[in-house]
Formats: structure tokens, C-alpha cells, sequence
């Protein structure tokens, strides 16, 4: 009976405390910048698709939510033809990102994402492009890769020797 | 005839008072829990979130109202109305003000405990129609809970109706002209307090719709307006046990003249009916088993004792 | 006052008349509360408002509510209705309609012979639960008293039958306490 009178004077006591709601539209919550939301697609410094269509972001996905076709350009750039995220099926763990090798996918802190109909939550290529670079600025794949896909002559990468060629490797 | 006139208008504002104060306690046991919980509550459609009442009555009328094929329907469409009309004949005998009042029966603390036993009924019907296992096991334990309340409800209102020797309940809150009742009847007063939370139902004893266990009890069929019927009749059985607290043990609309009758009534009703929901917001439930023993070996015993001894006292001293 | 009597009075007849008739069980037993609290009505009216109140509160409360109770319980459903179908025939119904036509013949005699009666129809006048009260306790001191030996009686049988050895229910339980040999009764309550 005094315990019960206890808890009852302990709950009365909750009026006066803070509130822990946060009072959403109005009052937005602090995310973090490594907070994992929306999917984007980001750019190189030269405004070139960061994407290689490696199809790793897709191996790694649990859900499976991602799927993208590769091809490459005529300079021998391989790029997405097109990259699909379906968001009614991700969970938003971030094993993309973690297993992207050029850093063109990335989570960022958005989370408001909701829709009517669920077929506008799959976000097509154009929807998942931004213009900047997100959270890894200055770095260019094409740079430092060995490749020559029109961003670069092979072995004109800063730090990268030039190309050995095999047919004068005699001793 | 411009008496009965005054009357009849009297009546009718007095149920429309009642059927909004119940409607309101909606929104006021939502926003009190939330601010018990820490936190908002309701309170985005309208100033405060005052129009959810609204929101939430729009919703309830325009559900499909909706009669299970395997229930008994005569009887699954009386259910709800019974614990309506009990609750609301109730209040015909409680004396809001020395004038304010349906009826002024000298029968009045037995009238009310008659009707509350007729409120057992639509637990009964009401789990017993829907021919469904929950609501079937939330009716039996609802009735059973509910007649072996009432014995203790009966019981230690006694203490009050020996000491004002009536049943009338403007003759006990006469009486409490000199002290209120919970003073000398405090142990009635805990009984009659515990066995109004199990007579209505209310969460420390709201065993009969344990949602973890039964769904909701003998509700779970229903939907619509008769399942509003139930969520508005529980509502005013709070209000009612309020007012009836406040009638026999706390001096009714006496009080200090700088208020009139009427107010000092509403606000010891509202406390009472805060309480309730602190109550809700605070304890667990207990197990049946539990509730019952709690009855049984506890309460009855008190009760009657009580009963024995304001008994003994009134006729030593010639109260 | 007359035309709420008659109201109420046709309302206990039919509904008495449909407990007996009707079929189903928690039916009938509807129409007895609703045929009660139509007498309770009656009691009222003639004066007896306390009776009315205990009426309602033990009567339709608290009895009926056991009643419909029990019938839940069985809850014996479309069969039942068959058989009570089968059981409510004509040849049935003669003898007992004969005695309560006997009965109705005389009541109609004894109404239309006050000499025979109890002379004039008393008027109805209040009766204060403090009367019943003093009634109970003075002239029908040993009536009560019989009534609570009675219900000692009941109470003390509910209570043997409650009190019966409780068995545990699970044959895992009932091998613990076979190896155990020394039970207390704690551990057995504890157990179930």
C-alpha cells in the first residue's frame, strides 16, 4: 500500500519534468553528417559520375534493393546505364557504402522520405545523382587509377609510374 | 407546468453535460497520461489538441459498424446499450447542487448500486454474444469481478448511510455539514475507492480487456458506434464513481462560500477523476487470481469490520 | 401511478410468458431479468421502494447474472434448441395450463368475493427501509436468522468444495514430487 502510494506520488512527480518528446516538423533532431539515410550517387571534382558499376554495392546489399546495368562510354569509362534503389526495400544499413571502391555511393542524413504510392519510392539514377561530391571531397577515381578513360594518359597520374612495356622487359 | 418544464430542461442539459464530460475525458486521460509519461499527448489538431475529441468522434460514427456472422445479434447489439443506460440512470440520484439534480429518491445509494449491478450485464451478454474465446473468457471474468465487488461496494457505503441514517444522498451530504465522511470513514472510503476501479473496469483492474492476454476482452468483436458505446460508458462510470465519491465522502458541493455549490462539486469531481488516471498511468495489473483474493480476503473483512465498528460507535455515542 | 402499473404488469407477464416459452436459454433467462425488473417496477409503485432496490440488486444483480453465468459456461449452443424444440409439445403443456387455470379460476373468485378475501384492498402507502429493518429484526428475528444459517450452510459447502486437495496437473510435476518424498505444502502450492 505505501509503495503504491509511493509510485503514485513518483508519477504525479513527472509532471513537472522535461518533456522527451521533440516536437518533430516543427523541432528537427540532430543527425550526425555520418547519420544513415537517403542513398545519393555523388560526383567527382570534375562533375563526372563517381560510379564504376562494379556491381559490389549490390553483392553487398542483404535486401537486395539494388540493381544497375554497367557500360562504358567511348573513352572506355564504365558507368551505370542505369541504377535503381528500391527504398521500400532498404534498410538503410550503410553495406553499400562500406563496400563502394570509388566512394560514389553514399548515405546521407535525410530521412524524410515518405511517399503516397509505394512505386515512387524507387529512385532511378536521375533521383539519386547529386551535383556535389558528399562526404569525400577531392577524390577522383579516374585519377589514380591505372586506366585510361579520358580523364588521364596511363601513368599520367600524379604518383604512378609509367606503364611497363612487357615487350622490352628483358634483362 | 412551468415547473416541469424547468425540470425536464434540467435533465436534459444535465445529460448533455455528462455526455461531454465523458467525450472530453477522452482527450483529458490521453493528454494527463502523455504528461504522466513525460510527454505531449494529443496536441496537434486544434489549440491544445482540443479538437481530438472531435477527430476521434468523427472517426467513431463513420467506422463500419459491423456484426460478426457467429454472434448472437440481438443480443450483441443490446449489450452496449446496457452499460449506457445503467451508468446514465445512475446519475438520475446524484445531487450536483442542492437544486441541481435529476431525481431526489430516498432510495438513492441502493438505486445506484442496483444499476451498477445491472452494468454487469453488458459485460456478460457482451462476451458471451460476440461467440468469440476472448471476449468469452473477458465476460466471465468481468462478471465475476464485478458481482463480488459490488458486495464490497455495498458494504462500505453502510458506514456513510449509518452515520447520515438515510439513503438519501442530499440528506449524507447534509450530514457532512460538521466533517467529511472520508475522515471517520476512511477505511470505506479506501473500499469503496478500490471496488469503484474494479466496477468500472479501470486499468489497475481492467482484467475483463486485458489487451496482453485477451485482446480486448469482451469488446473484441465490436467496432463502430457500439464499441464507442463501451469506451463512452467506461468514461462515465469514471465519472460517475467520481461523483459519487465526492458525494459520500468528500461533501458534495459543500465548501467555502466564495464558490458556488456547482463549481466546488466540479472541481472534486475532477480531482477524483485524475486520480483515476494517475492510478492508470501508475500501477500494473495484477493477475486475476490476485484481484480476487484482494477481494475476498482483504476487502470483505475491512469492510465488514468497518460496517461492525461505525456500527458500535453510532449507537455507544448516539451519534 | 395506474397506467405505469398496468405498463409494467403486461411487460412481467409477456416476458414471464417468453422465459418459460422461448427456446433458448440465455434468451429465457433475459426475459426473466427484464420480467424482474418489471416487478421491481411494480414494488415501487406500491410503495415498497427498498424491496424494489433489493429487487433489482440481488434478483436481477446478482442471481440472474450467476445464472446467465452458468448457461455461458455450458454454453450447450444449437443442440440444446433442438431438444428444448422436442420437449415443449402440446402434451406437455396440457396439465400445467389445468392447474394454473385452476389457480387464475380461484384468484378471479377470491377478487370478486371480498368477504372471502382479505377484505378491502389495503392502500398502498410508503414503506421506509427503516421499517423493513425493524420488521426483520423484531417480528421476523427468527426468520433471519434461519435465512443466515442457511446461508452459513452454503457458505461452509462452498468452502469445502474449494478447499479440495489440489492436484498438480502436469505429469513433470507429478514425477518431481514423487522423487521428492517430503512435499510441503508451500512447495506443492507453489508448484500449481
Amino acid at each position: 500500500m505505501i509503495s503504491h502510494l509511493r509510485s503514485l506520488w513518483l508519477v504525479f512527480k513527472h509532471m513537472f519534468h522535461k518533456r522527451e518528446t521533440v516536437q518533430y516538423p516543427e523541432e528537427k533532431p540532430y543527425l550526425p553528417p555520418r547519420w544513415r539515410g537517403r542513398i545519393v550517387l555523388t560526383r567527382d571534382p570534375d562533375g563526372m559520375e563517381r560510379c564504376v558499376a562494379c556491381y559490389l554495392c549490390a553483392a553487398a546489399c542483404p535486401v537486395d534493393c539494388i540493381s544497375l546495368q554497367a557500360t562504358e562510354d567511348e573513352n572506355g569509362r564504365r558507368y551505370p546505364e542505369f541504377f535503381r534503389i528500391n527504398f521500400s526495400r532498404c534498410i538503410f544499413c550503410g553495406y553499400c557504402e562500406d563496400a563502394c571502391p570509388t566512394y560514389a555511393i553514399q548515405l546521407i542524413p535525410d530521412f524524410e522520405m515518405a511517399e503516397y504510392d509505394r512505386q515512387n519510392l524507387v529512385y532511378e539514377k536521375e533521383h539519386l545523382l547529386i551535383s556535389g561530391q558528399g562526404k569525400y571531397h577531392g577524390y577522383n577515381f579516374y585519377r589514380v587509377a591505372g586506366v585510361d578513360a579520358g580523364v588521364k594518359a596511363k601513368g599520367a597520374g600524379e604518383k604512378e609510374r609509367e606503364p611497363v612495356d612487357v615487350r622490352k622487359l628483358l634483362p | 407546468m412551468s415547473e416541469t418544464w424547468i425540470h425536464i430542461i434540467m435533465v436534459v442539459l444535465i445529460l448533455l453535460v455528462l455526455l461531454t464530460i465523458a467525450a472530453g475525458l477522452i482527450y483529458v486521460e490521453r493528454r494527463m497520461l502523455a504528461v504522466w509519461q513525460d510527454r505531449y499527448g494529443p496536441n496537434r489538431t486544434g489549440p491544445f489538441g482540443l479538437l481530438q475529441v472531435l477527430a476521434d468522434m468523427v472517426k467513431i460514427f463513420f467506422k463500419e459498424d459491423w456484426i460478426p456472422p457467429f454472434a448472437d445479434k440481438k443480443v450483441f447489439i443490446i449489450a452496449p446499450t446496457i452499460v449506457m443506460m445503467a451508468v446514465l440512470m445512475s446519475f438520475a440520484v446524484i445531487p450536483f447542487t442542492p437544486h441541481i439534480g435529476v431525481v431526489d429518491l430516498n432510495i438513492g445509494v441502493l438505486f445506484f448500486l442496483a444499476m451498477s449491478s445491472m452494468g454487469a450485464y453488458s459485460v456478460v451478454l457482451a462476451g458471451w454474444s460476440s461467440n468469440n474465446k476472448y471476449s468469452l473468457l473477458g465476460g466471465i471474468r468481468g462478471s465475476a469481478q464485478m458481482i463480488s465487488y459490488e458486495v464490497f461496494m455495498g458494504l462500505s457505503l453502510m458506514g456513510v448511510v449509518i452515520l447520515a441514517g438515510s439513503f438519501n444522498l442530499r440528506d449524507i451530504v447534509e450530514a457532512q455539514r460538521k466533517i467529511w465522511f472520508f475522515i471517520p470513514q476512511i477505511v470505506g472510503f479506501i473500499i469503496f475507492f478500490l471496488a469503484g476501479l474494479a466496477e468500472t473496469h479501470r486499468l489497475p483492474f481492467d482484467i475483463p480487456e486485458a489487451e496482453s492476454e485477451l485482446i480486448a476482452g469482451y469488446h473484441s468483436e465490436y467496432s463502430g458506434m457500439k464499441f464507442g458505446m463501451f469506451f463512452v460508458g467506461e468514461y462515465l462510470g469514471i465519472t460517475l464513481i467520481s461523483a459519487l465519491v465526492t458525494t459520500l465522502y468528500f461533501g458534495g458541493w459543500l465548501g467555502p462560500h466564495f464558490l458556488p455549490p456547482i463549481v466546488w462539486f466540479l472541481i472534486k469531481m475532477f480531482a477524483f477523476i485524475l486520480l483515476f488516471i494517475l492510478i492508470r498511468a501508475t500501477l500494473p495489473r495484477p493477475r486475476y487470481d490476485q484481484l480476487m483474493s484482494l477481494g475476498w480476503k482483504v476487502l470483505l473483512p475491512l469492510a465488514l469490520l468497518n460496517l461492525l465498528v461505525t456500527g458500535a460507535v453510532v449507537l455507544y455515542w448516539h451519534l | 401511478m395506474n397506467i405505469i402499473f398496468y405498463i409494467s404488469a403486461i411487460i412481467a407477464v409477456y416476458c414471464t410468458l417468453k422465459a418459460v416459452l422461448n427456446k433458448h436459454a440465455v434468451h429465457a433467462l433475459l426475459y426473466l431479468i427484464v420480467s424482474l425488473l418489471a416487478v421491481a417496477v411494480i414494488f415501487f409503485i406500491l410503495g415498497a421502494p427498498f424491496l424494489a432496490a433489493l429487487e433489482v440488486i440481488i434478483y436481477a444483480g446478482a442471481i440472474m447474472v450467476l445464472f446467465v453465468f452458468v448457461v455461458m459456461m455450458l454454453n450447450r449452443g444449437e443442440a440444446a434448441v433442438q431438444q428444448e424444440k422436442a420437449w415443449l409439445q402440446f402434451r406437455t403443456w396440457i396439465w400445467p395450463a389445468v392447474f394454473v387455470l385452476l389457480l387464475f379460476a380461484e384468484w378471479l373468485y377470491i377478487l370478486f368475493h371480498p368477504s372471502i378475501g382479505a377484505g378491502p384492498a389495503v392502500q398502498p402507502q410508503a414503506i421506509s427501509p427503516q421499517q423493513v429493518g425493524e420488521a426483520l429484526f423484531t417480528r421476523y428475528l427468527l426468520g433471519v436468522e434461519m435465512a443466515a444459517m442457511l446461508l452459513m450452510a452454503g457458505i461452509i459447502g462452498a468452502y469445502h468444495i474449494g478447499k479440495q486437495k489440489q492436484r498438480t496437473y502436469h505429469r513433470y510435476l507429478e514425477e518431481e514430487n514423487r522423487l521428492q518424498t517430503p512435499v510441503s505444502k508451500h512447495q506443492t502450492s507453489e508448484l500449481i
